[in-house]
């Protein structure tokens, strides 16, 4: 809420100062635009107290509430989140991206889970590579943020504070990985969101001027549910779980972590950067899909886009 | 405080230039004001639309912001290291330059830190530094060493102006304000032997400990980039790299200064080609010196051949992206620079100064291939349908935020002269080293006479 505040102060300081010659240059319109309060009028739930009393409460009261930035500082006790990317299963749905960006209110252009077109070498063959952030134990942007915005957490989950993020893009520069997306724009701010409190478990809503990222949803994993982009894959490619319980699960099958990576020859993605991820990938071998059928989706410009950017990495 | 006769004939020469402006001066005044307004109003322009009216994008997350950033940090080391090392070693010839070069250093250094300003996406959050800083981080470092380095800069040049502030004071000015100014920042100073004593002493120690503080800040400010692992960033070298080529710039920018105020002030008297040949010298001498730590830095990641190094170097390399710049940053810039000035026949005035622009120049660009380059260069392919996501494009916002950091540049450089003279009048001539430096000059000439009469023999052999 303090935010809120500071971003009206922020406004009307402009509305004041900078007043109408820049109105009459165009950029006034967008100082219009703010947040409505909470419905009044919304709709009612009964529930019964301890005490045997039957009360309405607001709908939006029922909600499940995020956690204080305090204690989603902490992390759950006990966990140790890790996830399990069997590229022999994605062929480009593109659906953990698209349930990424619906969960964390993202606009169609930034992506916190990407899917790469990648090919090791020119004798091999093309695979999809989706990536989230990697949660490393070892992270280059919690080492260098100035301000603590960014930091890891005893359940290996690695967060960022919109409300203390500088906006430096420090940790942008210093993630190899290419995880961060940094919020150029003010969020479109619908109904629904508007009054959405923040948290940086559920990063939302976000705000402009700083940086954002796969969280790995741990807001889900409080309510024992699992992220967006593992429900969202219709391929199952995606396992997410507990280390500490040596379990993952895509939702419809689990393994056993260890013997998983262990059997499946699970492999860290650029381990020589010495970063130390929590994310695994299980090599494109026995493959659902040819490569090409991810294409399906595509236009041809994007076909041809792809095609061209098939840069070797090793 | 007492003044010898020539002492107060110079301080005539300098005051009656202090309070009036002539007319071209007027009318550029009116230009530098003119591109500075242009500078705010781009600047609430981001501030109102945010950084999304800038060229940054997620890839390259700095921009031309950056470059301009380690470009004014390191023209600051005219001042640092050139006075600082020159009044350490009680270089003759230094006195008519050291406010000019002290100047540089603590007006860039004013104006460089705003460029990371303007970079930083919630400038409304800047005191979560002090609230939340992590002396881990290299930004951290960096904020701690130029905010200790202005300081540094700003007591070194006070401290070097007290003598001229005292001569001020006690010069019939019309104005009042003048007058009551000098006298509050001349803190009773009259020029008596203990004074004296310890204000040697005090400009001793400053510059003592302006010399490793300049180092830091650059050191620092290298690291930054070092520290990332990130092709062509990831580089032990970079800080000395830094260092250098910020000494190499900062001499350039010094030379610049130099035949501008000989020109509008008419110093022909104070600044004579000496001192444009010491510091060419110097010039080229960290010209060879940047050449060779370019050269050792492109070489080994030539050589080594890794796979993110070469797709930076491809990219510098080629005709279609960086390669035009690069030669001149890395090549033209500084061979020639360095050819012009080994040479004795081609060292003139002129011919030095234009050098030195292209130098300037070279090194900007240079700070903005150490930049974009690698950042348009991630580990991960570039699988991006946004044209913008792939290039960085300087926008007009922030060209127009660069030429506005110039101009203010420029205009706090005039504003200053008009406040204190632009050479150390009393130090000057007062010094007796300054009497050497004449005696220099003779002699110069007397060698370059004799050696005149000598070819003309020879000639006459020949013949």
């Amino acid at each position: 809420m303090e935010e809120r505040k500071n971003e009206q102060t922020r406004r009307a300081f402009f509305s004041k100062t900078v007043p109408a010659a820049l109105g009459v240059l165009g950029v006034g319109g967008l100082l219009a635009e703010a947040c409505k309060p909470a419905v009044e009028d919304e709709e009612k739930v009964s529930v019964l107290t301890p005490d045997g009393k039957l009360v309405q409460v607001n709908k939006s009261a029922m909600a499940p509430q995020p956690v204080s930035p305090e204690e989603a500082r902490e992390g759950i006790p006990g966990k140790k989140f890790v996830m399990v990317i069997d590229l022999a299963r994605c062929k480009n749905a593109r659906k953990c991206v698209s349930e990424c960006q619906k969960m964390h209110n993202q606009p169609a252009e930034d992506e916190w889970i990407k899917v790469f077109l990648m090919q090791d070498s020119e004798d091999t063959a093309p695979y999809w590579f989706p990536k989230p952030c990697f949660h490393c134990n070892q992270p280059p942007c919690v080492k260098v943020c100035p301000v603590g915005a960014t930091y890891k957490r005893t359940d290996g989950i690695v967060l960022v504070d919109t409300d203390r993020c500088i906006g430096c893009k420090f940790c942008m520069t210093a993630c190899p990985y290419s995880s961060r997306v940094f919020q150029w724009k003010e969020e479109v701010k619908t109904a629904e969101t508007c009054n959405t409190k923040y948290s940086p478990e559920t990063s939302v809503p976000s705000r402009v001027g700083t940086v954002g990222k796969c969280d790995f949803c741990p807001d889900m994993a409080r309510q024992g549910k699992l992220p967006g982009c593992v429900t969202g894959c219709p391929n199952g490619v995606i396992f997410f779980g507990d280390k500490n319980e040596d379990i993952v699960t895509n939702g419809s099958e689990s393994f056993r972590f260890s013997e998983l990576v262990h059997d499946r020859a699970g492999y860290h993605f650029m381990a020589e950067l010495g970063t130390e991820p929590n994310v695994y990938y299980l090599p494109p071998v026995d493959r659902l899909f040819d490569y090409e059928k991810g294409f399906n989706d595509l236009s041809e410009e994007q076909v041809d886009f792809y095609k061209s950017s098939i840069v070797k990495k090793h | 405080m007492k003044l010898d006769p020539k002492s107060t004939r110079s301080l005539h020469f300098f005051t009656a230039q202090m309070v009036r402006i002539s007319k071209p001066g007027m009318l550029g005044l009116a230009i530098l004001l003119i591109i500075i307004f242009g500078g705010i109003y781009a600047l609430a322009v981001q501030v109102i639309d945010g950084h999304i009216v800038t060229g940054m994008r997620d890839n390259v997350v700095w921009g031309i912001y950056i470059a301009n950033f380690i470009f004014f940090i390191g023209i600051s080391y005219a001042g640092a290291l050139i006075s600082g090392i020159l009044h350490l070693l009680r270089v003759p010839w230094r006195a008519p330059i050291i406010r000019i070069a002290e100047m540089i250093t603590v007006i860039s250094t004013m104006i460089g830190p705003s460029y990371i300003l303007l970079c930083m996406g919630r400038l409304d959050r800047l005191h979560h530094l002090a609230l939340y800083g992590r002396i881990q981080s290299p930004i951290l470092w960096d904020v701690l060493a130029i905010s200790t380095y202005l300081t540094g800069s700003i007591i070194f040049l006070y401290l070097a102006s007290i003598r001229d502030l005292a001569a001020l004071r006690d010069y019939p000015f019309k104005s009042k304000w003048r007058t009551k100014l000098y006298k509050f920042m001349s803190v009773d100073f009259n020029g008596n032997h203990v004074q004296n004593q310890y204000l040697d002493r005090a400009l001793n120690i400053m510059s003592a400990i302006i010399i490793p503080l300049a180092i830091l800040v650059h050191s620092v400010l290298a690291w930054i980039f070092g520290m990332t692992l990130r092709p062509g960033w990831h580089s032990t070298i970079f800080a000395p790299y830094f260092v250098v080529a910020a000494v190499f710039s900062g001499t350039g920018v010094l030379i610049i200064a130099m035949w501008v105020f000989r020109k509008v002030y008419h110093l022909e008297s104070y600044i004579t080609k000496i001192h444009f040949n010491y510091l060419g010298i110097i010039l080229m001498i960290l010209g060879a010196l940047y050449a060779y730590f370019t050269f050792s830095e492109y070489l080994t990641s030539w050589y080594g051949s890794e796979t993110w190094e070469m797709e930076v170097l491809y990219k510098l390399f080629d005709y279609n992206e960086y390669w035009w710049w690069f030669f001149f940053a890395a090549i033209l810039g500084v061979l020639l620079p360095i050819i012009v000035i080994l040479f004795p026949r081609f060292r003139t005035i002129n011919s030095i100064t234009a050098v030195s622009v292209i130098a300037v120049m070279a090194l900007w660009v240079k700070r903005y291939l150490i930049i974009i380059p690698t950042l348009e260069t991630p580990l991960l392919p570039l699988q991006d349908m946004r044209p913008e996501y792939i290039h960085y494009t300087v926008t007009p916002v922030e060209w127009m935020l660069t030429f506005a950091g110039i101009a203010m540049f420029i205009l706090l450089f005039f504003l200053f002269s008009k406040f204190l003279p632009i050479v150390n009048v009393v130090k000057v001539t007062e010094d007796k080293s300054y009497g050497s430096l004449r005696e220099i000059v003779a002699d110069r000439i007397l060698k370059r006479q004799i050696k005149e009469l000598k070819m003309k023999e020879r000639q006459k052999f020949a013949h």
